[in-house]
């Protein structure tokens, strides 16, 4: 009896109208598109729960995100267009990679200065010492 | 006398960093996601209508001169019940407010606006989140308002109160 009605339920499963791709869960066919995706998927904040990508959310919003990526992808947008317009629309906190721009400078420069700064540092310390 | 106190520099940053730590870890980031939308014209959308009896909504019904609030709520959505005497009350006033229902059903939809009023001229239901994400919109309930050459002057976040009314009632042109 427990059997038959799983059975059932299996069917009304496989028999629901399934068949139209929902792209929120659903690989693209074309391999390199849905890496593409993936990817993009994994650098925007979910806006809902916020520290997760989308990727890994289980916010409706979330899904509607990862759905319209995969379409858009599908449809020949590139993941770098797609990127921009989320940003266009939440601004640059929905994107977990930052953009390289004015504002965003010092997260390049300061690494940067602080390497010129070590190594100024270290080549005092190598330099043989000079008799007074 | 000037290197002994450089000695101490690198333990005052690390300090300062800890410091930043602690204070960071005590305040958690809840960031309130503000629409980039404001100030431009409003996305392209078609939300079919809801339920049946009651129109849908979609960009072209903003150009008519008329300024008016687009409120993007849902059923399943707490304080979406809370502000609904409050869109009651400005829709008396003379406001026409227009709402974007998100992952939901016509039943749903009937249920709940039994209960809370419908202040609503037109309800559309929004497809896959399509038209939130074209407002930049990040959650339920908030409220855009949109003037009558259809461009968004103003995001509302979250449910409208009786103290907010007055403010968004004069944006829509109406005298409290």
């Amino acid at each position: 009896m427990r059997a038959r009605s799983m059975l059932v339920a299996l069917a009304l499963i496989v028999a629901s109208p399934a068949s139209a791709q929902d792209y929120a869960e659903e690989s693209l066919a074309d391999p390199v598109k849905e890496a593409q995706a993936v990817a993009l998927m994994d650098s925007i904040r979910c806006v809902v729960c916020q520290g997760q990508p989308i990727s890994g959310s289980n916010a409706d919003l979330a899904g509607d995100m990862r759905r319209m990526i995969r379409e858009r992808l599908a449809a020949g947008d590139s993941p770098e267009q797609v990127r921009a317009w989320l940003i266009g629309k939440y601004g640059d906190w929905v994107s977990f990679k930052p953009e390289v721009k004015g504002q965003t400078m010092p997260l390049w420069l300061v690494p940067l200065g602080a390497l010129v700064g070590g190594g100024w540092l270290v080549s005092r310390r190598l330099r043989p010492k000079v008799p007074t | 006398m000037n290197r002994k106190w450089l000695l101490w520099l690198p333990f005052v940053l690390v300090s300062a960093l800890f410091a930043a730590f602690f204070v960071g870890l005590r305040n958690p980031d809840d960031h309130v996601i503000a629409s980039r939308m404001v100030g431009k014209p409003l996305p392209e959308f078609v939300a079919a209508a809801a339920m049946p009896g009651q129109p849908g909504t979609a960009t072209t019904d903003y150009r008519d001169g008329k300024p008016r609030l687009l409120n993007i709520f849902a059923s399943w959505c707490v304080p979406c019940a809370a502000e609904g005497p409050v869109l009651m009350r400005m829709k008396q006033a003379g406001a026409e407010v227009n709402g974007i229902a998100v992952h939901d059903t016509a039943l749903e939809l009937a249920k709940f606006l039994g209960r809370n009023g419908n202040p609503y001229t037109r309800i559309g239901l929004d497809d896959g989140g399509r038209a939130q994400m074209a407002f930049g919109s990040a959650g339920v309930p908030e409220t855009f308002v949109v003037d009558g050459r259809g461009n968004i002057l103003y995001q509302h976040i979250g449910p409208v109160t009786d103290e907010d009314m007055p403010r968004l009632l004069a944006m829509v042109g109406v005298k409290p």
